[in-house]
């Protein structure tokens, strides 16, 4: 028997739970709630893992397996299967949601104890699993798209789910619109396509794109350029972006595990699978390698005027995958799905630490209120600084590794400009994290005298201890000094793998059988040019510790040694002014789209619905009911006036004849 | 001999008595009794067609007529002395219980 056969197993386990949770949650009581809701993730974690080992035996160079569960669709040409497809990148994938998924289910039920309904929550976040399993397991754009939708749902589930509250609908509803609009962009992708290919499963388009996309021709970009557009809507980038900082609204268990770890980076994984395709389309590739690295340099600079702990950590998740974008964009595919795994693991950790401090302050989020935390919380402390070192990049820890190897290959496969954004970028991160880390955790304390601050349960640091371990060690993944050590990149090379120069003829070849002779020689000889410089790496590296040192040490100085300085400095300053109301991209949004189109959707409902079309309809009823009027008065009832109508009408017959 | 017109003058004329008499009075045994001038005023016409042509079968016509009127007085007063029992009142314009 194939181990393949059981991965259908993976998805169902967290159905499972949902639906049992979701439709007897009630009845069934907390503590069995929680066994089921735990059970899902734990198992589906335990069949990837037997999944992971089996395919280190899978024989080198024969297709990666798929296992079909039943024929979806089938309409003439277009036949679509229900099919889930095993291969290292969804593996990794797969490790990552269990894996982390497992880990914050376990730490909601410390968080998420004292709610009424606790069942709710439990099915909505096992439901989120199921779509989002489904979402990396798909092996085709059908079956991803429904996960793409299934996660967007769930996650406009859990934004709202404190639904008495305004604030958390408003957001709910502001993340399914924005991210409906990127939705209906991949959409259009998905139809070009099926137009191109004739087909929807991965491995078929994959394999075909060198041979049937022309390098650099409108379909090409056009088709990548539309799903980068859905991707950046589910990632949270530019211009899409808006809709991450309010959907903290949710609980915080699920701002880490889906707004941080998971569906985020759901677009992320979406470029890296549809390589061989962005790989056509060099346009593409730089408008992703800009819009990645200006989200990366523009969300950072938000995250440093921010008060609330998680929206802190929401621009900073915006960032860090701006960061993988970039990464996308100069083709290191590796570096991102790389650094969307350490950044899964101290991502998550923070936003569990964040959880543990809001559950041990009564809900208290503005870290001007927080200060002196480090004794009240210990194991949180030492969980959030390893996280906080390990985003902000020092050696040894995992960021460092990840985030170095995507400044490199912005410097060495893209140029300067790109390295120059994610190299400021890093700075920001730095100094906007230890700023958090130094505000909340060190300093004199600013508690509110009533709420006296508590260490949170063992349900909720073990996972932290945990993720924090992951943090640390993440980074042996991938080591890149030594080139052929690279785990991960050996790991993912089959998937990736790519052959530009084959691409590039056969566009020539289609080119000149329109009659057109162009030449992608320069092209393939910039492509070759690229060669690992381990010198320069070293130099890198030494170069982006200083700049984490010295963004560390500006917020040393300006919240530990002088912390009025701050206040200060920034008063009446139009930039900070700017920078702390979010650059007024929510109101500008507001102005120039919302408003206008409330607007003319009011103007619509008042004149042409309610009365052109009701107008139309009403008048219609009342011409018939004028006409019933005068053809009731006729039957008046009285018998003699029945006679009377029949004589006249007789003396007139009469008349006429 | 009296002409044939002035038989069907007095027939028109009761006729039209009769159906005055339907369409104005409200007593139902009194539209009754004009129904029945209407029914005697076609009789006379028959007849007097039958003698004008001399020939017989308007006083066949006649008396089916007669017949005729006969049995729907019988119905007639029956269902007017059931409403009766029902309702003290023969006037028509207070029998609307059957009115939508």
């Amino acid at each position: 028997m194939s181990f393949v056969n059981l991965a259908f197993l993976v998805p169902l386990f967290p159905l499972i739970g949902s639906i049992i949770n979701g439709f007897f949650g009630l009845k069934i009581g907390k503590d069995r709630v929680s066994w089921v809701a735990c059970a899902g993730p734990v198992l589906s974690f335990v069949v990837t893992l037997i999944l992971l080992v089996s395919i280190f035996f899978h024989p080198e160079g024969t297709p990666y397996p798929e296992q079909s569960l039943f024929t979806w669709i089938s309409a003439g040409d277009f036949v679509v299967d229900f099919g889930l497809q095993i291969d290292p990148l969804s593996l990794v994938m797969m490790m990552v949601v269990t894996g982390v998924g497992s880990i914050i289910h376990i730490y909601s039920i410390g968080y998420m104890y004292k709610e009424y309904s606790y069942y709710r929550y439990f099915a909505y976040l096992n439901l989120f699993l199921f779509s989002m399993l489904l979402l990396v397991m798909g092996n085709n754009f059908l079956v991803m798209f429904i996960g793409w939708e299934g996660v967007g749902l769930c996650s406009y589930f859990l934004i709202g789910y404190y639904f008495e509250k305004k604030s958390a609908c408003d957001a709910g509803v502001k993340a399914f619109i924005v991210n409906r609009i990127g939705d209906f962009a991949f959409l259009l992708a998905i139809f070009g396509i099926f137009k191109m290919f004739g087909t929807l499963d991965f491995s078929t388009v994959m394999a075909a794109a060198p041979t049937t996309l022309i390098y650099d021709s409108e379909a090409a970009t056009l088709i990548t350029l539309a799903l980068f557009i859905g991707a950046t809507g589910k990632s949270a980038q530019i211009p899409l972006y808006t809709w991450l900082p309010d959907a903290m609204e949710g609980p915080t268990p699920v701002s880490a595990l889906i707004h941080a770890a998971t569906m985020v980076t759901a677009g992320v994984y979406m470029v890296v699978r549809c390589s061989a395709l962005f790989n056509m389309a060099p346009l593409t590739m730089m408008i992703i390698a800009l819009v990645g690295g200006g989200t990366a340099l523009f969300a950072a600079t938000i995250g440093t005027c921010q008060y609330d702990i998680k929206r802190v950590l929401a621009y900073s998740t915006i960032s860090q995958i701006g960061y993988m974008f970039l990464a996308c964009g100069v083709g290191a595919y590796t570096a991102a799905i790389f650094h969307l795994v350490t950044h899964a693991f101290f991502k998550a950790c923070l936003f569990l630490g964040a959880g543990s401090i809001i559950h041990g302050m009564n809900n208290e989020q503005d870290i001007r209120k927080m200060g002196g935390l480090k004794d009240h919380f210990p194991i949180t402390y030492v969980t959030f600084v390893i996280s906080t070192i390990a985003i902000a990049g020092i050696f040894p820890f995992s960021g460092f590794f990840s985030k170095d190897e995507i400044l490199y290959h912005a410097l060495m496969d893209g140029n300067v400009i790109y390295w120059g954004m994610g190299i400021s970028g890093a700075f920001i991160t730095a100094f906007y994290m230890f700023r958090l880390v130094f505000m909340t955790f060190h300093g004199p304390s600013h508690v509110d005298p009533q709420v006296h601050p508590h260490e949170s349960p063992m349900a909720m640091t073990l996972p932290l201890i945990i993720l924090a371990f992951l943090a640390l060690i993440g980074g042996l993944l991938g080591i890149p000094l030594f080139h052929g050590w690279h785990l991960l990149h050996n790991f993912l090379a089959p998937v990736l793998a790519f052959d530009l120069e084959t691409a590039l003829h056969a566009s020539e070849r289609m080119l000149a059988e329109h009659g057109h002779h162009t030449s992608f020689a320069e092209v393939l000889h910039q492509a070759q040019r690229t060669s690992h410089n381990i010198w320069l790496e070293i130099t890198l590296m030494l170069f982006s510790i200083g700049v984490a040192l010295a963004g560390i040490a500006t917020a040393w100085f300006f919240y530990i040694k002088k912390p009025e300085l701050p206040g200060k400095l920034s008063k009446g300053q139009w930039g900070f002014d700017l920078v702390q109301n979010k650059y007024y991209i929510d109101e500008l949004i507001d102005e120039a789209l919302v408003k206008p189109i409330v607007k003319g959707s009011d103007l619509l409902w008042r004149q042409a619905d309610a009365r052109g079309v009701d107008g139309v309809v009403n008048g219609v009823a009342q011409t018939i009911s004028l006409f019933s009027k005068i053809a009731r008065s006729f039957q008046s009832g009285f018998v003699r006036n029945y006679a009377m109508f029949m004589v006249v009408g007789f003396i007139i017959l009469l008349i006429l004849i | 001999m009296v002409p044939l017109t002035h038989y069907l003058i007095l027939s028109a004329t009761l006729f039209s008595i009769g159906v005055l008499g339907v369409l104005v009075r409200r007593n139902a045994i009194v539209v009754f009794m004009c129904i029945e001038i209407m029914l005697n005023a076609v009789n006379i016409t028959l007849i007097a067609f039958d003698r004008y042509l001399n020939q017989h079968d308007g006083q066949i016509f006649s008396f089916m007529v007669i017949c005729v009127a006969g049995a729907e007085v019988s119905v007639g007063l029956a269902i007017v002395i059931a409403l009766f029992r029902n309702k003290p009142t023969v006037n028509l314009d207070e029998l609307n219980l059957m009115k939508w």
